[in-house]
């Protein structure tokens, strides 16, 4: 092991071991089953708001946005916009409707709202889909950064992510207490923000060279890459190179030509280009000149203009869908601190996103031969220590290396906490007499299935999965809330409609997507982007499934529209809490 | 006239007191009685918050809407650039994060005022 995967481990250690130390620190505080919500009462919106980006910020985040746009340009940026004003949307359309309902899960939501059991069983089943959705990316990032820093395989980071996070969730350390998910946003965005600072020093000390260059990105300097999966490359311009491995399956060592065109490269290959050559691209990757690359919709994606639009869609209304999103909002003493939690929230949100596409733009100047892995959800572990030499450089690539960890840490916790929630609740929960016992177990199935997954399954960039969970959220939950918040002939027949057609058809698109890789025409696009249609999809089948039953309209409506949107300091009567008598294990 | 002052304050604090508690727990009872004159209260609370937050959506989420339409209709303005850095990186990468905190600042302030005159309507707080 070289001394900087040694400062990285370390790093990454004690930052887990932080987080976990100031968890057991919070949970001898306040010991109750409702620690979680009681104990909150007394913190600060900024602090809860700490505490909810620490949760939101993600493997997608902290990774993926900066490998996407480097990759594809430009448009990316629509993620971090999408993440960001997803939670304006949700500020406006229902944070303080959901705190006051009383609920703490939307199947809590769904069942106390329509009055009706089938409605939360469908809704539970969607929580447990999504959680998985959104938990294979943490744990392919994790993979990931594990195998840059430490050089280790794949699958060494994603058991370790899946152990750590089991022991913490299942153990109670890290339950729900604010203050660790609060410690691991600051840690997040300290890891981000301050080695974005030195890379940019360090690129002007080195003359700025040009960003948006007229040529594809080439090797300033003698490099070696090391091919870690098998590869596709899409070769431009004849290169001549030393190779060590299997390329277009013959055995190599030594020079080689690769002729323009494609060349498979076997996992373990090791190629050494020269200085100025052109960097070939990894399939599916687009080969771009800089000025391209800086061009709106110039990523090398069939129909740019409908992926934006449903890139869009998706962010902005799934956000509000996700589970662990939904669960922070009890925190909440009432229904005004949860709008201004969340207005922190935005604040926070939006600091972090300034520092990725300094990653993604100076990326493709130092750091081109992640290009040629095709990994490039990788340069925000790589960048700064290829920049910035030296012990300085070691020390950068270490804090980014725990940053990124807690960024998987923080979310994954989170999803299983709610994914582990409703199935012990819903599933186990009747058929285990302990409630603790149930809850173990629920956390490990929660846990079990996307370590398994990602394990099996071909690698997708990070950012992209995330993507896909917030569709299907944006699918099926966002319409259940927004209509049962806002529209009180929301009936269950009509919700349980809904959640089946958008959610069930954007969850084929996603299966569709994920097994039969990215497809090409319309059909790909319209696949690999779903929520453009699924998403209007539900709510149409909603709407009109709603009107179809309109003598089931739940007979206590009036009395939860009184809950959901008058102040709590009024003296009304408001019916019970949206919840099943605060059974949260 | 002699005892001014006494009377004046009988006078000033004693009767509207009285007649806005009246008015004031009525309108609370014809929420929870669920008449149709609560139903308009609350009808009335709900239309107005949603128009805010459609306004709101109206701020932001339609010049984002229009953004990539505008870049595929005009690609020069993709390649326009401010200082050293192009106009899309611009107003994608910075811009679009103080605005949106500024507008959610807005809305904040704005619903809170809503609330606080449904409460002067409907109740005194606890």
């Amino acid at each position: 092991m070289t001394s900087g995967a040694g400062t990285a481990l370390l790093a990454i250690v004690l930052s887990v071991a932080a987080a976990l130390l100031i968890g057991a620190f919070g949970t001898r505080l306040s010991r109750t089953t409702s620690d979680f919500y009681v104990a909150s009462r007394s913190v600060s919106p900024w602090m809860n708001a700490s505490a909810i980006g620490g949760e939101y910020l993600s493997a997608a985040s902290f990774l993926g946005v900066a490998g996407l746009v480097m990759a594809f340009g430009v448009d990316m940026l629509w993620f971090p916009i999408g993440y960001t004003v997803g939670y304006l949307l949700l500020l406006v359309l229902v944070a303080a409707p959901l705190r006051r309902s009383g609920a703490y899960t939307v199947p809590d939501f769904a069942e106390g709202r329509l009055e009706s059991r089938p409605v939360r069983r469908v809704a539970t089943t969607f929580v447990v889909l999504i959680g998985w959705l959104y938990l294979v990316p943490q744990m392919v990032g994790a993979g990931l950064t594990l195998r840059t820093v430490l050089g280790v395989p794949t699958w060494v980071g994603v058991l370790a992510v899946g152990l750590v996070v089991l022991a913490a969730v299942a153990g109670g350390g890290m339950r729900s207490i604010t203050l660790v998910q609060a410690f691991q946003y600051w840690l997040k965005l300290v890891a981000i923000v301050a080695p974005a600072f030195f890379v940019l020093a360090a690129w002007q000390a080195d003359g700025a060279p040009p960003v948006l260059t007229e040529t594809p990105p080439v090797f300033a300097e003698r490099t070696s890459v090391a091919v870690g999966t098998d590869v596709v490359l899409q070769v431009d311009q004849p290169v001549r190179v030393r190779a060590d491995g299997v390329v277009d399956g013959e055995e190599v060592s030594g020079g080689l030509r690769l002729g323009t065109g494609s060349h498979q490269v076997a996992a373990g290959t090791e190629l050494v280009f020269p200085a100025g050559a052109p960097v070939p691209h990894a399939e599916p990757l687009p080969t771009l000149t800089g000025q391209a690359w800086a061009q709106p919709l110039g990523g090398g994606l069939e129909h740019p203009l409908y992926r934006t639009y449903a890139l869009m869609l998706a962010l902005f209304f799934g956000t509000m869908g996700l589970p662990h999103v939904l669960v922070r909002f009890y925190t909440n003493p009432d229904g005004r601190a949860a709008r201004r939690t969340t207005l922190a929230v935005l604040g926070l949100v939006g600091v972090f996103y300034l520092a990725p596409p300094v990653y993604a733009a100076l990326g493709r100047v130092y750091t081109p031969e992640l290009l040629i892995t095709g990994r490039t959800d990788a340069v925000v572990l790589t960048l700064p220590g290829a920049v910035v030499g030296g012990l300085g450089g070691q020390v950068l690539s270490a804090v980014v290396a725990a940053g990124a960890f807690a960024a998987f840490l923080s979310t994954s916790s989170g999803l299983t906490i709610s994914v582990a929630g409703v199935l012990s609740q819903d599933v186990l929960g009747r058929r285990m007499r302990s409630p603790v016992g149930a809850f173990r177990a629920a956390t490990t199935v929660a846990v079990a299935v996307p370590v398994l997954v990602t394990l099996s399954g071909q690698s997708l960039p990070v950012a992209n999965l995330v993507g896909l969970a917030f569709a299907v959220a944006a699918s099926s939950f966002c319409p259940l809330l927004l209509l049962g918040i806002w529209w009180s002939r929301l009936t269950a027949a009509g919700a349980v409609a809904g959640l089946l057609v958008g959610g069930g058809l954007s969850m084929a698109a996603v299966l569709i997507t994920l097994l039969a890789g990215p497809l090409p025409g319309w059909a790909g696009a319209l696949l690999a982007q779903p929520a453009a249609w699924t998403m209007p999809a539900a709510v149409v089948t909603m709407v009109v499934g709603s009107l179809l039953t309109s003598r089931q309209v739940p007979t206590g409506v009036t009395r939860i529209m009184v809950r959901l949107h008058t102040p709590e300091s009024l003296d009304l009567d408001r019916g019970a809490n949206l919840t099943r008598g605060g059974q949260w294990p | 006239m002699t005892e001014g002052p006494t009377r004046r304050r009988v006078t000033v604090t004693g009767p509207p007191r009285s007649a806005r508690t009246v008015r004031q727990r009525a309108a609370g009872r014809e929420i929870d009685e669920q008449t149709a004159l609560g139903e308009a209260y609350m009808r009335s609370l709900l239309r107005t918050q949603l128009r805010l937050a459609i306004a709101v959506l109206a701020l932001v989420v339609l010049p984002l809407a229009l953004l990539p339409a505008t870049f595929a209709l005009w690609p020069a303005l993709g390649s326009l650039m401010v200082g050293p850095i192009p106009l899309p990186w611009l107003l994608l990468g910075l811009v679009v994060y103080p605005v949106t905190v500024l507008v959610g600042w807005r809305y904040v302030r704005q619903a809170e005022r809503n609330e606080r005159e449904f409460e002067r309507i409907v109740g005194p707080p606890r």
